[in-house]
């Protein structure tokens, strides 16, 4: 008897609707068709369940697809939104739509594109038509990936071309107001020897009904090219988030990725490092506090292709009431990639009874000169510091907030950006404090 | 007038088994007292006892402050009202500086005589440490290290020393602080306590050994031996010690094995 679980119903979505939506958009010929075969994979792939090792710890049938599965257009006016201390450029997006685009006129005129994904595609459309979805992020990568192929709403696109070194830090953000889903994309682009720094986050208002969003980020970056890319993640308790987010380096290229889980219901974050050129380097940090409620879960890769590519991944949470916390990792060295230096590293913190994390790491190693280790663990607070903290009179609870505090400071350390720093401590304060 | 830590007729059991066995001693502001004991003789729970920890369950006695009973105060609230207790074994707390961590406790005493307190200013927070830090003739680097992670032994013991100056309690109480120290090291921090050392603060030095007693002279020597003080004397007695070693000290009062609640 093959009897499918009712609960994993499949999305409901059709093929008129890609159509549609390409058709308002009137959309070349190329992204048609680009979205018609990435249907026609989300089409043949089954949905992700509890017998695939990568969803098992991911019960995401909460989800009211019938409510849930219609795009937002999203003209709600922002509200509550971060302050942004960028000068390169800013860029916000309500829903689908662009409320504000702007970029140092400085930074235009060297060439530098930073622009929503519908103006990019009327004015740099061979650079869409060349790096979207074709080479980090691919629909093949899963079923929510080839979902945002068929379907993805709105996005940005940062190009930084060869040799210009970008000072000023960008930024954008993703607002959601409104129920329903929206498929958000980001694309950054470096070219050889570019150089940037870039914010992204995405926030919204917690609402009664639920909302989706099924993003991707791609990173593609060129001979020696150098990106510190942080991005928060910081939707309502009402939104089931699902991301891939990839990175794809070439010959002596320099990551420095954070990233950053807060908001949400249930977010299931697939972040991966492609390091396929020799040389090159990632530093993967993340940051994510999971409250009643909230599942948040990261599934990492650090894929070395390339002979003398290092990468560094360090992942810390705590986890509050009933949350939970999700984090599988897995570092692969592919054959004939020698002098690697490979390092995971993963700590959760259970700040109350029904609070639960599942760390898992992995190596698979086929190449014979390598470096690789990972370190696990979840933990509880422990008494002896407490205790110790408190003979100096410091009451309880902030002995408690101090500790950690200390637990975060080491990936708080690796953020460039001290706005973002302070911000994420006082969420983190808040949380303690029994705030959300 | 001078603060007064007075344990009476204190008995302490941990996990079912009773460690003291009827504890008394006086320590004023201003007085140098050495305890001094084999190992398991009881002197690390009294240092822990008078501070509160959780696992040390007082079974019959009291311990006052200037009079008044703190059995029901909590560890902050004893430290609040001028205890200290420098540990053998300091804990490490990455991702918290020193100075970060100093300030948290200055303001947590400040808050708790004012409410509305706004916390020490960082201008004036970093003239205090610093002046503390000169004192102790200490390193300014100590300050933006994390605490005690990753310290020699030494170090670490230096920065107990060194919250000691900066919180400024009334009575500090120092158990085994010599341990694992170096001559060198010892000496410092001996020399840091000394000080300190003078009528605005008791010292109550816990020491299996008497070496430390080569650098910080106490008035008082009390012996420790099954969870009692034995004998009290002056600074003699802990040349008899070294002397005589602990062996007479059992002959004369020991019992055997400490007995269950």
């Amino acid at each position: 008897m093959t009897k499918r679980i009712t609960s994993l119903r499949p999305i409901p979505y059709i093929r008129a609707d890609v159509e549609e939506l390409s058709r308002s958009r009137s959309e070349p010929a190329w992204l048609l068709e680009r979205r018609l075969r990435a249907w026609e994979i989300f089409e043949s792939l089954p949905m992700p369940g509890p017998k695939d090792e990568s969803w098992r710890r991911t019960d995401y049938r909460a989800i009211k697809w019938d409510a849930v599965a219609h795009l937002v257009p999203g003209r709600q006016a922002p509200t509550g939104l971060p302050e942004s201390d960028s000068d390169g450029g800013l860029i916000v997006q309500s829903g689908a739509e662009t409320v504000r685009a702007q970029l140092a006129g400085e930074l235009a005129a060297k060439g530098v594109i930073f622009t929503d994904l519908t103006t990019a595609l009327a004015e740099h459309g061979g650079l869409l038509r060349e790096h979207l979805m074709t080479r980090a992020v691919l629909p093949e990568n899963g079923k929510f990936a080839a979902l945002h192929g068929a379907l993805w709403t709105h996005g940005i696109l940062l190009y930084v071309p060869r040799g210009v070194d970008v000072t000023l830090p960008l930024h954008s953000i993703w607002w959601a107001g409104e129920p329903g889903t929206i498929m958000g994309h980001v694309l950054i682009v470096l070219d050889e020897n570019a150089s940037v720094s870039y914010i992204h986050e995405t926030a919204s208002p917690t609402l009664q009904e639920q909302a989706l969003s099924v993003g991707a980020t791609e990173i593609i970056l060129g001979p020696n090219s150098s990106l510190r890319y942080v991005q928060i993640q910081n939707w309502g308790r009402h939104t089931f988030e699902f991301g891939h987010n990839h990175a794809l380096l070439t010959r002596d290229a320099h990551l420095e990725w954070v990233i950053n889980s807060i908001g949400s219901r249930l977010s299931k974050s697939f972040v991966r490092v492609e390091l396929e050129g020799e040389g090159a380097s990632a530093t993967v940090s993340g940051i994510y506090f999971a409250s009643d409620g909230q599942l948040l879960d990261h599934d990492t890769r650090q894929n070395h292709k390339a002979p003398r590519t290092t990468s560094n991944l360090l992942f810390k949470g705590a986890v509050k009431g009933t949350g939970r916390s999700v984090w599988q990792g897995m570092i692969h060295v592919h054959p004939g990639a020698q002098k690697i230096d490979g390092f995971q590293e993963s700590r959760t913190l259970l700040l109350s009874e029904g609070a639960h994390a599942d760390n898992i790491p992995g190596l698979e190693i086929e190449a014979d000169d390598v470096k690789c280790s990972h370190a696990a663990t979840v933990g509880r607070l422990e008494e002896e510091p407490i205790y110790y903290l408190m003979t100096r009179g410091v009451p309880r609870a902030e002995a408690e907030r101090l500790i950690i505090e200390g637990f975060f400071a080491q990936v708080m350390d690796r953020i460039p950006f001290a706005s973002v720093r302070e911000r994420l401590g006082e969420e983190i304060a808040g949380r303690l404090n029994g705030s959300g | 007038m001078s603060a007064t830590l007075e344990i009476r007729n204190l008995h302490v059991s941990v996990e079912g088994r009773l460690i003291l066995n009827g504890v008394n001693l006086t320590v004023r502001q201003g007085e140098i007292h050495a305890l001094m004991g084999p190992n398991g003789s009881g002197k690390s729970t009294l240092a822990n006892t008078i501070m509160g920890h959780p696992a040390y369950i007082v079974e019959q006695g009291d311990i006052l402050f200037d009079g008044q009973s703190i059995l029901d105060l909590k560890t902050d609230e004893r430290a609040r009202l001028g205890l200290f207790l420098a540990f053998q074994y300091p804990v490490a707390i990455p991702g918290v500086t020193v100075a970060n961590f100093i300030r948290t406790a200055i303001n947590a005493r400040r808050r708790a005589l004012d409410p509305q307190d706004k916390g020490i200013s960082i201008p004036e927070f970093r003239k205090l440490l610093k002046a503390k830090m000169d004192f102790l003739q200490m390193d300014y680097n100590f300050a933006g290290r994390y605490l005690n992670d990753g310290f020699s032994g030494g170090e670490k013991k230096r920065v107990e020393v060194l919250q000691l100056a900066a919180l400024e309690p009334k009575i500090a109480i120092l158990d085994e602080t010599d341990s694992g120290l170096d001559i060198d090291a010892l000496r410092i921090v001996a020399e840091g306590v000394n000080a300190l050392a003078g009528p605005s603060l008791g010292v109550l030095v816990i020491t299996h050994y008497q070496r430390i007693l080569n650098y910080i002279k106490p008035q008082y020597v009390h012996i420790m031996l099954e969870g009692r003080i034995v004998e009290s004397g002056g600074a003699d007695m802990a040349l008899k010690l070294e002397e005589k070693g602990y062996d007479w000290v059992r002959e004369k009062y020991g019992n055997g094995a400490p007995q269950a609640v």
